[in-house]
């Protein structure tokens, strides 16, 4: 009983403290953590539930006017200043100059074309952190009236819709889909996200697949590696992020930060 | 005892050596050389001459036959596009394409050629792809060394060791729904004599697709994937959609040539029982493999399987290619359309026989509105509600199978009954299409239809008087009635002719 209460104490504690630091209308939300069952087989785990800790996530993607901000305030992160071993070609690719957005790229919609060395070199700039892919997994189980809906197939539906739908329409604003049951917006159908640990999903996460790690980009292996092998909606954004390298932008991935409990 | 038995089983099993022995001589030898050697013997040597760029094409045509002696080093580029296009008319689905095509473009190379293949996946694509070649030596087929991200390009290179025609198809995760969205598509590693040559080729490849919507529910469908897990297809279609083959975009040939068939299955569900309707082909390399078969009425097609077929065309006409599972031919668009031109050949097929209809499902409780009507019109008391009713009864055996129950008959193939121009025009046409049958070219609703339809004159006056009635008071048709009599007098005339300019 005290520690649970000692749970909820750290819980509300980050939550506030993340809505100070970010103004009247609060940029994160804190996730009270607790066990989850990752969609994922993790050696560390071995069936059991995970364990998430307590942490607060940004309601909505990072957007291209925030992150403007931040190539403003950090010109080292500018798409003509940036090394290549940081950043490939094209990153920031759909702004109109290196410090200003232009027609395709609105400041409301979330900002995507960013490698994950950018993201991650934005989230410490505001004394925060990539989500992990469990925090990550944890946070976008929920709908709108459940913390884990991941075995309604209306959720499932839902996200499988909007994977195949291709990219070439403009993105939508970030903030306009209905909060989830811990008022986190926008994890499913609109951009992919980058999380901290996204390049060991696939090798170190599974000890199985170490001597093999080429296994999970096949079919088989890769549903062998699911412990809930139907919930392709999880599946396909690990398949997405393994796709990727750090240095990595494509058109529709973008980010939001997390914080740790204090 | 048992000794001497024993020395006469020594006995025996020497003479049975010998006989072993001197067999071996006489194994025929030709046993041996008729095997190809598989991939023990497919690697021809190292790349001779410049590089090759292989020529892609798009379905159904199919790249020129290599037409080179020696191995050479084939660049293949392939593009993969996640695009909307319609599945069926009206009907739009996101499908995920090798080229841009369902199926993907066709690749040609020869056995011992050395294939540099380049997979590139569109900046706008939403998911990683990758490229699985069933004709590839190696783990995956390439599937590994081919992952690709949007807006990325990959690379690798195989020898193509054994000689036949090969699915590829994507293997990214989850793989069902990469397949279910159209990602597959044919490679033929020539033997190094090449194909005996043939007058025409073409490519055509069944798949499987399932969506949220009924079938022919109009406006953008999405995958369901429920359905795809229970394997209860939406459609079954070739080439990736519905009357991708028929009407205008029917495969042609002539009379006097021989066609060859390169089809493959994507599933990723069914299993495809290939035939076409009219035809017996003359070979059938089964399974894509060396060897043939000779005279086939349908062949298995296995998901992620393929075969190539021959035959030679006598008889001009459409030809109708179907999976004779035969409820996906007509009820989930499974069907494409050969075309042959030439002149009749009657010797071989008269062309008019009457194709006498089956109706063994007119259960007797089915009927009681045709026994009502024709007890009504002995009375005199007939109406055309009577009719009407009968007629429906009647046309649910017959017409159905072909002009649909709801009249919408089948693009390409069979003219709609459902608002026909062609029946607002003389609403006669009906009556003397069912005595008469119809025979060549006629427009209806503005689409042109080229095929035979025998002369139902199996059915009595009554029964042509109640169906016509039915018709045109169905669908959004003008209406009116034709009486057993007008029946009759239609029947009574020897012209066959309904179609337009008759």
């Amino acid at each position: 009983m005290r520690a649970a209460l000692a749970g909820c104490l750290v819980f509300a504690c980050i939550a506030a403290g993340a809505a100070i630091a970010a103004g009247a209308a609060p940029r994160y939300v804190g996730l009270p953590g607790g066990e989850f069952r990752t969609a994922l087989r993790y050696e560390d785990y071995k069936g059991k539930p995970a364990r998430v800790a307590p942490f607060a996530l940004m309601r909505t993607p990072v957007t291209n006017g925030q992150f403007l901000e931040f190539v403003r305030a950090h010109p080292e992160w500018r798409r003509d200043r940036v090394p290549q071993v940081f950043a490939e070609p094209r990153y920031l690719q759909h702004w109109a100059a290196p410090d200003a957005l232009g027609a395709d790229a609105k400041p409301d919609q979330p900002v995507t074309w960013v490698s994950w060395f950018a993201a991650d070199a934005y989230c410490r700039s505001i004394d925060a952190r990539l989500p992990t892919w469990i925090e990550w997994e944890y946070a976008a189980a929920a709908d709108e009236t459940h913390r884990d809906a991941r075995k309604d197939p209306a959720w499932r539906e839902r996200i499988l819709a909007w994977y195949s739908r291709p990219s070439s329409q403009a993105l939508p604003r970030a903030g306009l889909q209905a909060p989830n049951a811990y008022g986190v917006q926008d994890l499913h159908g609109l951009v992919w996200e980058w999380t901290d640990d996204f390049s060991s999903l696939l090798v170190a996460g599974d000890n199985r697949d170490q001597g093999d790690p080429d296994k999970k980009q096949f079919c088989g292996a890769g549903a062998l590696s699911m412990d809930d092998r139907d919930n392709y909606a999880v599946l396909m954004r690990v398949a997405m992020l393994s796709s990727l390298e750090a240095r990595d932008a494509t058109t529709n991935l973008g980010f939001r930060c997390a914080r740790s409990a204090p | 005892m048992a000794r001497h038995f024993r020395t006469l089983i020594l006995a025996a099993s020497c003479a049975l050596a010998l006989v072993a022995c001197g067999g071996k001589d006489t194994t025929p030898v030709a046993e041996k050389s008729t095997d190809t050697g598989g991939s023990l013997k497919g690697d021809l040597g190292p790349p001779q001459g410049p590089d090759v760029r292989a020529v892609l094409t798009s379905p159904p045509m199919v790249p020129p036959p290599t037409g080179r002696k020696h191995p050479a080093r084939v660049i293949v580029e392939l593009t993969v596009v996640e695009k909307e296009m319609p599945i069926s008319e009206g009907v739009n689905y996101t499908f995920w394409t090798f080229g841009g095509t369902v199926p993907g473009s066709f690749i040609r190379v020869r056995q011992g050629d050395t294939v540099v293949f380049h997979l590139r996946n569109m900046p706008d694509s939403k998911m990683p792809h990758n490229i699985d070649l069933h004709g590839v030596t190696g783990p995956g087929g390439g599937a590994a060394s081919s992952f690709t991200a949007p807006g990325h390009v990959s690379r690798f290179t195989f020898k193509a060791l054994n000689a036949g025609l090969f699915v590829y198809h994507c293997a990214t995760a989850p793989v069902g729904m990469h397949v279910a969205n159209g990602m597959y598509g044919l490679i033929l590693v020539e033997p190094p004599e090449g194909l005996p040559p043939v007058d025409r080729e073409y490519y055509v490849m069944q798949g499987d697709f399932y969506t949220k919507g009924a079938y022919r529910e109009k406006g953008l469908q999405a995958f369901d994937m429920e359905k795809a897990i229970a394997e209860h297809p939406t459609y079954v279609l070739f080439n990736g959609k519905e009357g991708a083959l028929t009407g205008d975009q029917a495969l042609k040939a002539n009379t006097g040539e021989t066609v060859r068939l390169f089809v493959g299955n994507g599933g990723p569900n069914l299993v495809s029982s290939f035939h076409v309707i009219g035809e017996i082909f003359d070979k059938v390399w089964f399974e894509g493999g060396t060897r043939y078969q000779e005279n086939v009425q349908t062949t298995l097609i296995p998901s992620g399987g393929a075969a190539i077929m021959d035959f030679h065309l006598e008889v001009p006409g459409s030809y109708m290619l179907v999976d004779h599972s035969i409820f996906r031919a007509f009820n989930k668009g499974a069907l494409a359309v050969l075309k042959a031109e030439g002149p009749e050949r009657k010797d071989i097929y008269s062309g008019k026989e009457v194709d006498a209809v089956y109706l063994g499902d007119r259960a007797a409780p089915s009927l009681a509105a045709v026994e009502k009507a024709s007890e009504a019109a002995s009375t005199g008391a007939l109406t055309v509600d009577d009719q009407v009713k009968a007629g429906q009864a009647l046309f649910a055996g017959t017409c159905s199978t072909c002009h649909q129950p709801d009249g919408a008959g089948m693009p390409g193939v069979f003219p709609p009954l459902a608002k026909s121009d062609f029946i607002a025009g003389d609403p006669k046409r009906v009556p003397n299409a069912i005595l008469h049958g119809v025979n060549g070219k006629v427009t209806v609703n503005g689409k042109e239809y080229n095929s035979v339809m025998p002369p139902m004159s199996q059915l009595t006056d009554d029964e042509v008087a109640n169906i016509a009635t039915y018709v045109l008071n169905s669908w959004g048709n003008p209406g009116g009635h034709v009486t057993k009599e007008e029946a009759a007098a239609i029947r009574a005339k020897a012209t066959a002719a309904t179609g337009e300019g008759h």
